[in-house]
């Protein structure tokens, strides 16, 4: 009588005190435990690689990081220079993405949001501008080398930037629906019954209220552009030389990464390092400030 | 409406200054709906402009080689002979194994995020993951090349060759010299480039299961991995595959990365530790030095045959993604 009170004083367990009844209650507790533990393993496994990667960068590239990286020029091997030229063609190129590519993407953006909201042509366009936003973008690069490119009969640097501006436009359009799907309608109905017109309220009223996440997408799609290689390898090229000619071949930092990194020059290979640490700091710097625009509310 | 709005202006005796405004603002809005409308349709037009691109530049390739374009295996430059079987191999082989790696990794960290994770620390993991995603593709490829298949070369390869040599059709697969770079090294790293969009959807899809399923499978007395493998991974499994469907049609275009570490060399090797070539890394390696116009428009259909294959993934992944939103009821 008293062991059994003690049984159920232990937790109400008798019927499970059975020996096979507590061996299959270890096995659920050893199961349970298991994979526990491997979701914290692959946790710190997902973690580790992006301490490897900045570890690394800081590691090989801050001590190359000097003055003479943003005042000289990219050097021929063997003598000392800086990224001048590759840092400059990189800003310029991505500018004039991101300007061509912008007002392209906040209005295709304000139509699926304000006109044409969940119509048949918004959700045709949703579902093409997803595939374009994970589509590979050395086919972009294609794509502007042939009707670029092959047109002008020579590589530039406005090549360079019709391929970034096509990478621009579907960050921009997402973000932008996003953000005006997320702006109140009695807020429209108020600008509505003061009698605006719809397109100053689009532009008075919904585009102030979804302002921080319509700049946080801008800020993406910098953030994007600015570290993409691939498409610029045979749009805008390459240029060792100071060139602010649109017209002609510009150099870029990614660009002049992928060529220095794999050359067998160690001095080249160095001012690489520099580059991806400016570089991966600088996006990484852009989707963290993009993130601290978006207020608490769209963040999910 | 501004009609009616204008008609009862006319009626109310508007001057004609007002008039002129109100013809004015149905102007404005004309124009800007106009202009959002062929923005929107601008997208479209993109991705058919890519498409006919890639269609005329590969022509003369294709009208070359015909169908065996895809089935021949010499890529050679010298006598003009082309086929994108090597590349297509190795687009497809270190996507598996990208897939391999980051798909249970990635549901790892998922279930770590959404059943176990403290949530002063959810914040902090889950943007640490989103910049993995942020890290360019070029950064990938110099660490890659520098640090980790140095890395590879010295310690995980000669284990992994020393370990299944005698294993009869796995010595085959990790058979030859440890090269540091191939199609195993490049596998990995489009493992560790495609983990966070895994993550970040099976997460965002974990989401999705209502709280009071779970709380009902944890009032039965279930453990957490009942309720996570009988409970939210049935619940989520369309949205986890779209996914997973979503980081393949990354793995499979990813350029610079790959670039970097596979060795570009157009053979079919049945060792995943010798050196390979995808479609992007050829395209990336050779589309600048290709000479003569069959050359380069062949690069161009192995262009298009990437395009192809990513958009039927990518929409087969927003397809499933699609469903599971519609049965979460948004």
């Amino acid at each position: 009588m008293a062991s059994n009170l003690g049984t159920i004083g232990s937790g109400g367990l008798s019927a499970a005190s059975t020996p096979a009844a507590q061996a299959i209650y270890r096995r659920r507790r050893r199961g349970n435990k298991i994979l526990l533990t491997l979701s914290v393993g692959a946790t710190i496994f997902g973690l580790a690689w992006l301490v490897l990667i900045l570890g690394a960068l800081l590691y090989q590239g801050f001590s190359g990081l000097s003055l003479a990286v943003f005042t000289e020029m990219t050097p021929p091997p063997g003598s000392a220079g800086g990224l001048l030229n590759a840092i400059m063609g990189s800003l310029v190129m991505t500018f004039g993405g991101v300007i061509i590519g912008t007002p392209i993407g906040i209005l295709a953006g304000t139509y699926m949001s304000e006109y044409g909201r969940n119509n048949k042509l918004t959700m045709v366009v949703r579902f093409i501008n997803d595939i374009l936003l994970a589509a590979p973008s050395i086919v972009i690069g294609l794509f502007v080398y042939e009707v670029v490119v092959v047109r002008m009969g020579h590589f530039s640097a406005f090549a360079g930037m019709a391929a970034l501006a096509i990478l621009v436009i579907p960050v921009v359009v997402r973000t932008t629906e996003d953000m005006l799907n997320l702006v109140p309608n009695q807020l429209r109905e108020a600008a509505a019954s003061l009698g605006l017109p719809r397109s100053i309220m689009i532009r008075h009223v919904a585009y102030k209220a979804a302002m921080s996440g319509i700049v946080t997408g801008v800020l993406l799609a910098i953030a994007r552009v600015s570290g993409e290689t691939a498409p610029l390898l045979f749009t805008a090229l390459n240029n060792q030389f100071w060139s602010t000619n649109l017209n002609a071949p510009m150099s870029s930092l990614p660009v002049t990464i992928f060529q220095f990194a794999l050359s067998p020059y160690p001095d080249w290979q160095k001012l690489a390092w520099t580059g991806a640490l400016l570089i991966t700091f600088t996006v990484l710097a852009l989707n963290i400030v993009a993130r601290a625009f978006l207020s608490p509310k769209a963040q999910k | 409406m501004v009609d009616a709005a204008m008609t009862g202006a006319i009626s109310a005796g508007m001057d004609s200054a007002k008039l002129k405004r109100m013809r004015r603002f149905k102007a404005g809005d004309a124009t800007f709906r106009a202009l959002t409308l062929s923005a929107a349709l601008m997208v479209l037009v993109l991705l058919g402009g890519v498409i006919i691109s890639l269609v005329h530049g590969s022509i003369p390739a294709l009208s070359t080689f015909g169908f065996g374009f895809i089935t021949s295996q010499s890529w050679n430059p010298v006598t003009e002979k082309f086929g994108a079987l090597a590349p297509i191999y190795g687009t497809v082989i270190t996507s598996f194994i990208a897939l391999l790696i980051a798909v249970p990794v990635g549901i790892g960290i998922a279930i770590f995020l959404t059943e176990l994770c403290p949530p002063w620390l959810k914040r902090p993991i889950g943007v640490a993951i989103e910049l993995l995603a942020g890290i360019p593709s070029i950064i990938y490829g110099i660490w890659g090349l520098f640090v980790f298949a140095p890395f590879f070369q010295t310690t995980i390869q000669p284990f992994l060759i020393d370990i299944f040599a005698p294993i009869p059709v796995l010595n085959s697969l990790f058979a030859g010299p440890p090269y540091g770079i191939g199609i195993l090294t490049a596998g990995f790293i489009l493992a560790i480039m495609v983990l966070p969009f895994i993550t970040s959807i099976t997460r965002d899809v974990f989401d999705t299961v209502p709280p009071v399923l779970k709380e009902a499978t944890y009032g039965l007395g279930c453990t957490t991995s009942e309720v996570v493998t009988k409970v939210v991974l049935p619940y989520t499994r369309v949205g986890v595959i779209g996914g997973v469907m979503l980081g393949l049609g990354r793995a499979l275009g990813e350029t610079m990365a790959v670039t970097f570490v596979i060795g570009n060399a157009h053979k079919i090797s049945a060792s995943i530790l010798s050196p390979g070539t995808t479609i992007s890394a050829s395209i990336a390696n050779e589309f600048t030095e290709a000479v003569g116009d069959l050359y380069t428009s062949s690069l161009i259909a192995l262009g298009l045959i990437l395009f192809v294959i990513t958009f039927i993934v990518l929409a087969a992944a927003r397809l499933l993604l699609m469903r599971m939103n519609v049965k979460a009821g948004n």
